[in-house]
């Protein structure tokens, strides 16, 4: 052990492999900066603090992007194998990026209608999407335990981030039983791996036995071993907590619900991706070996996945559990693309331009959410009756957020849900397609009823007086944006770097 | 592969006109009419004067492969999708149809009392663009994509200025054809990933598959896809129920491109690409099509006479008539395809201009109950007139498109001994078709008038055709004449390009030769008996 420390600390001193994380350390730099900002500048200057967040994070995609690019990145391999930078760490930086810049945004409209603290919101933000990038190159179960946790206590502090209402303490406390039995789930299989790995009398056992590398040899020559087996569901099982799969999906409606709009698709969008990124990781990397018993698992959750969520969405007229609902339907799809990434390496990519387009597609629905919503934060599906004679730029964003998500062209989910199936098929997954398609029909139902609740109503003199919300030239650029990225990304959806 | 024509850029402006002028008018609010209807015009008549020119250029040597060809790079080549734009000799009646409709309806729309008059003009013109995209797509991802595209506005319209119970309607018919769309979309991602092809091209789907045809359990399977798919799409018995419930609501508009000309991909899909690659396929599911069509002749005509509405009943006669051009592609032979596709051409100038004709008879009546109605021909007899002929067509009568249609059906079924049965049932749909028509007429247009009526005729309020009306109503007749006369100014070309495409044996006898005599096709008949 010492040895192996010895090493570990001559590895960082000779070479400066500290660069590799410098978008993350930056985060962090400006994270702690923001806090320090909040002392040093007096009360009227405050407002700087949100910009200072936004741009700082614009700043640090722009250069990480043109550092290093985007894709084509040869892998390599830092600080002893516990994590390795690839295509995809490196798209899903940008990917992480993109959605802190945008909760920050929300978060600063969400914010301005309460009285709350506002720089730890921006300061967890930033922290949350430094631990992400982490998350997804990590090659380690070590590297992957801590950053997992660093983003869910961030996260418990966000989801109960609006104090005074007993909504948000309440899911903020369901999400931490919830998220702390999980974790203790995936870490108890973690554990079973590490002791099963390390026993020197099983083959190709092995010292460093939660290094990726290792685990996946590992496993290849004991695949049949139990406690491998058990080992490796419990970790899936602690993932599937965190992407919302059935059954492990009971919080997801409530702390939806109870999260701050902002923090709400913060989790709908960054951590569900980053849960996949991981799946598709372990997946595809240490437990190879296990697709025979895997297989059959993940597939029974997706279909159970996919027909929950939309089953669920169907009843549901609260906006906020809808999109909860429907982002565990989501999840389903995206785990069709896991399963289909075993047999078919590209679906890997499939799965990331889905998440791309779901980013953007979600972002615009909970942008307009943001904007329209009162103190309480909660809405009914009513409350969009005559949407579109009120709002109608913001509801034609709205409905083309929706549409994308209901996988409608040109829009850009369309896309994604093409390459998905495609995906799908020549992996040979027959029947959950045919689970996705009924699926896909089902959430036509809600998202299109949320469509018809904006457009079709009869004009009605009350409800025109209603000027909540007011969006501003800022607001108008950026959800204007969203759908712009949407409805080119849907007809040439070459402009993603990720094009499989 | 093929070969590029400078012509071929016509085919994108007839798809981008429509689109780009329904872009600008969406933004269009504050124009006032006249500007609004100079833009509109521009991009209804766009498609209609390209359809017109290339129809001329046409080359007719090049069956089997695509006149107009244009491939474009879109960022998907890597699996294999190119926007490869082209036309064939199934591919421009239907383009030629869709940019009739869309004209027609189009004009009509300009000068409706639509409320947001710009953004209903920009819908109608986002859904002609679709349309001429879906038929001018040789890549078999961009005629869904296309088709898709032009759901959306069909939805928005019929939610935002359909009749009563637009609500319940749009999303039921949404549900319906995104249903059907996504299992046709399955069964093209199964061609796609069996034929080994890699490409959505549909003549590289061709080669591949015409060199190493798919198993048969695989066909059947794929085939039972596409057959599902797009018989939801096209009303196929059972799954019709969307068609007259969504057309009964639908804004005219809507109403004569949905039924008209959108409701023909389904059909256009099975011709152009299940049946010719997926052979042993059809063969397999021949019986089912056959039942279904039926079902859709016999027990639909049964329904439509049942209608007291008169939009009801033309949704369900619209659902019914799909019934022979199914039983047209079920003979699986050049004649019965051709005569499909006569049919589906003809009947989606009819359908459409009787959708146009029912608006036009609802703002003098105030209503579509039949029963309430009577002696509008008093009033109106040129509207009367219009509406006896476009009956006439829809029932099948000779000088219309219609009429050789379904001959040409009932000749290819009358081929085989195995099909020659369905002729005896599927005549007793043209009667059907006859009661109810001439029905409608009656009531509408002769007899009493009732009580609530009567105040209305006797007020004055009741004028006839405008000539806003009288335009559209005189391109749509024009068209179903001309294919009623000369039908081979389609079926010349269509006969060429389904040679190559479906098999000969069953048919040595050539399809109309010409229209002006029926003996021409029943002296070759006699001979083969």
């Amino acid at each position: 052990m010492n040895e192996l420390l010895v090493e570990f600390l001559r590895g960082f001193t000779a070479t400066n492999e500290w660069a590799a994380i410098l978008p993350e350390i930056m985060l962090g730099v400006l994270a702690l900066g923001l806090l320090g900002a909040e002392m040093a500048l007096p009360k009227k200057q405050q407002g700087w603090i949100p910009r200072l967040a936004i741009w700082g994070q614009v700043i640090i995609l722009v250069a990480t992007v043109s550092f290093a690019g985007w894709c084509h990145l040869e892998e390599r391999s830092f600080f002893s194998g516990l994590i390795i930078q690839n295509d995809v760490s490196q798209i899903m930086r940008g990917f992480f990026l993109v959605s802190s810049i945008l909760v920050c945004y929300l978060g600063k409209i969400y914010l301005s209608k309460q009285s709350l603290p506002k720089t730890e919101f921006y300061a967890l933000v930033l922290i949350i999407s430094a631990a992400m990038m982490l998350l997804v190159q990590s090659h380690h179960f070590i590297m992957l335990f801590v950053a997992l946790e660093t983003v869910t206590v961030a996260f418990y502090v966000l989801v109960a981030y609006c104090r005074t209402s007993q909504f948000s303490l309440e899911s903020g406390l369901k999400y931490l039983i919830l998220g702390a039995l999980s974790s203790g789930i995936l870490l108890f299989g973690i554990v079973l791996l590490y002791g099963i790995a390390g026993n020197p009398e099983l083959v190709a056992s092995s010292h460093d036995s939660l290094n990726y590398g290792e685990l996946s040899n590992f496993i290849l020559l004991n695949a049949d071993h139990l406690i491998v087996r058990v080992g490796a569901l419990l970790v899936i099982a602690g993932i599937c907590f965190k992407i919302g799969a059935v059954p492990f999906q009971i919080w997801v409606p409530d702390v939806y619900q109870g999260a701050p709009t902002p923090v709400t698709a913060y989790l709908a969008v960054a951590s569900k991706a980053a849960g996949f990124i991981v799946l598709l990781q372990l997946v595809g990397g240490p437990f190879i070996g296990l697709s025979e018993m895997l297989v059959p698992v993940l597939s029974v959750i997706a279909a159970a996945t996919i027909l929950f969520g939309n089953m669920a969405a169907v009843a549901q007229r609260n906006v906020k559990r809808l999109m909860g609902l429907s982002g565990i339907a989501h999840a389903g799809y995206l785990l069709v693309g896991v399963i289909a990434s075993i047999y078919v390496p590209w679906a890997v990519y499939a799965v990331i331009f889905y998440l791309a387009t779901y980013l953007l597609a979600s972002f615009a629905v909970f942008g307009v959410m943001s904007l329209t919503s009162g103190v309480d934060d909660d809405q009914e599906l009513d409350h969009y009756e005559n949407f579109a004679r009120r709002r109608p730029f913001l509801s034609g964003v709205l409905a083309s957020g929706l549409g994308s998500l209901a996988g409608i062209p040109p829009l850009g989910g369309f896309i994604g849900k093409l390459f998905l199936f495609v995906a799908a098929f020549q992996a040979g997954l027959y029947g959950l397609l045919g689970i996705s398609i009924l699926g896909v029909v089902i959430s036509i139902y809600y998202y299109f009823g949320w469509i018809r609740e904006c457009y079709f109503s009869p004009p009605s003199a009350e409800v025109l007086q209603d000027a909540s919300c007011s969006a501003t030239a800022s607001d108008r650029f950026l959800l204007g944006a969203l759908v712009v990225a949407t409805i080119v990304i849907g007809i040439i959806p070459a402009v993603l770097p990720v094009i499989p | 592969m093929g070969h590029l024509d400078t012509n071929s850029i016509f085919l994108l402006i007839a798809i981008l006109g429509p689109l780009a002028t329904g872009v600008v008018l969406l933004f269009g609010a504050r124009f006032n009419r006249i500007t609004l209807r100079a833009i509109a015009a521009f991009g209804f008549s766009c498609p209609l004067i390209i359809g017109l020119l290339l129809y001329s250029l046409f080359e007719p040597s090049l069956a089997g492969e695509y006149n107009f060809e244009l491939r474009l790079p879109t960022g998907l080549e890597s699996i294999g999708i190119y926007l490869h734009l082209g036309l064939n000799g199934i591919s421009m009646p239907l383009f030629l149809l869709a940019a009739t409709v869309g004209f027609a309806a189009g004009l009509y729309a300009m000068y409706s009392n639509a409320e947001r008059l710009h953004l209903y003009l920009a819908l109608l013109l986002c859904m002609l663009g679709g349309l001429m995209g879906t038929f001018a797509s040789v890549d078999v991802f961009f005629f869904y994509f296309f088709h898709e595209f032009a759901l959306i506005p069909t939805f928005l319209m019929i939610g935002i200025w359909g009749g009563a119970g637009r609500r319940g309607a749009a999303i039921e018919m949404t549900i319906y054809l995104t249903l059907g769309a996504l299992l046709s979309l399955l069964g093209l991602i199964a061609l796609y990933v069996q034929s080994g092809a890699d490409s959505f091209s549909l003549l590289e789907l061709r080669t591949y598959l015409t060199a190493q045809p798919l198993s048969e359990t695989v066909q059947n399977n794929i085939f039972a896809l596409l057959l599902f798919g797009f018989g939801i799409l096209v009303s196929l018995f059972p799954f019709h129920s969307w068609a007259p419930k969504g057309y009964a609501v639908a804004p005219t508009g809507a109403a004569m491109l949905h039924a008209g000309v959108l409701k023909k991909f389904g059909l256009y899909g099975l011709l152009q690409i299940a049946a010719p690659l997926l052979p042993a396929g059809a063969d397999h599911w021949f019986p089912w099509i056959v039942w279904l069509a039926l079902g859709n002749i016999l027990i639909i005509g049964l329904v439509t006479m049942a209608q007291k509405d008169l939009k009801m009943m033309l949704g369900y006669s619209s659902v019914m008539h799909m019934g022979y051009a199914f039983l047209g592609l079920a003979c699986f032979s050049v004649i019965g395809a051709g005569g499909a596709l006569l049919m589906m051409v003809a009947h989606g100038l009819s359908v459409a201009l009787l959708f146009m004709l029912s608006t036009c008879i609802y703002h003098r009546s105030q209503t579509f109950e039949l029963s309430a109605m009577g002696g509008l021909a008093a009033k109106a007899p040129v509207l009367a007139g219009f509406f006896v002929a476009a009956t006439m067509a829809s029932i099948g009568l000779p000088g219309f498109g219609n009429f050789w249609g379904e001959f040409t059906i009932f000749a290819a079924l009358a081929e085989t001994d195995l099909t020659r049965w369905i002729v005896a049932p599927a005549a007793i749909g043209i009667v059907i078709s006859a009661i109810y028509g001439l029905r409608a007429v009656a009531h509408v247009f002769f007899g009493q008038p009732k009580e609530a009526f009567v105040a209305r005729l006797e007020g004055g309020k009741i004028t006839d055709m405008q000539a806003f009306e009288k335009l559209p109503a005189c391109i749509l007749i024009a068209g179903l004449m001309l294919t009623g006369i000369f039908p081979r100014i389609f079926s010349d070309d269509a006969n060429r390009e389904l040679a190559e495409l479906y098999p000969q044996e069953q048919s040595n006898l050539p399809m109309i030769q010409s229209a002006a005599l029926p003996a021409d096709l029943e002296a070759p008949k006699e001979i083969k008996h």
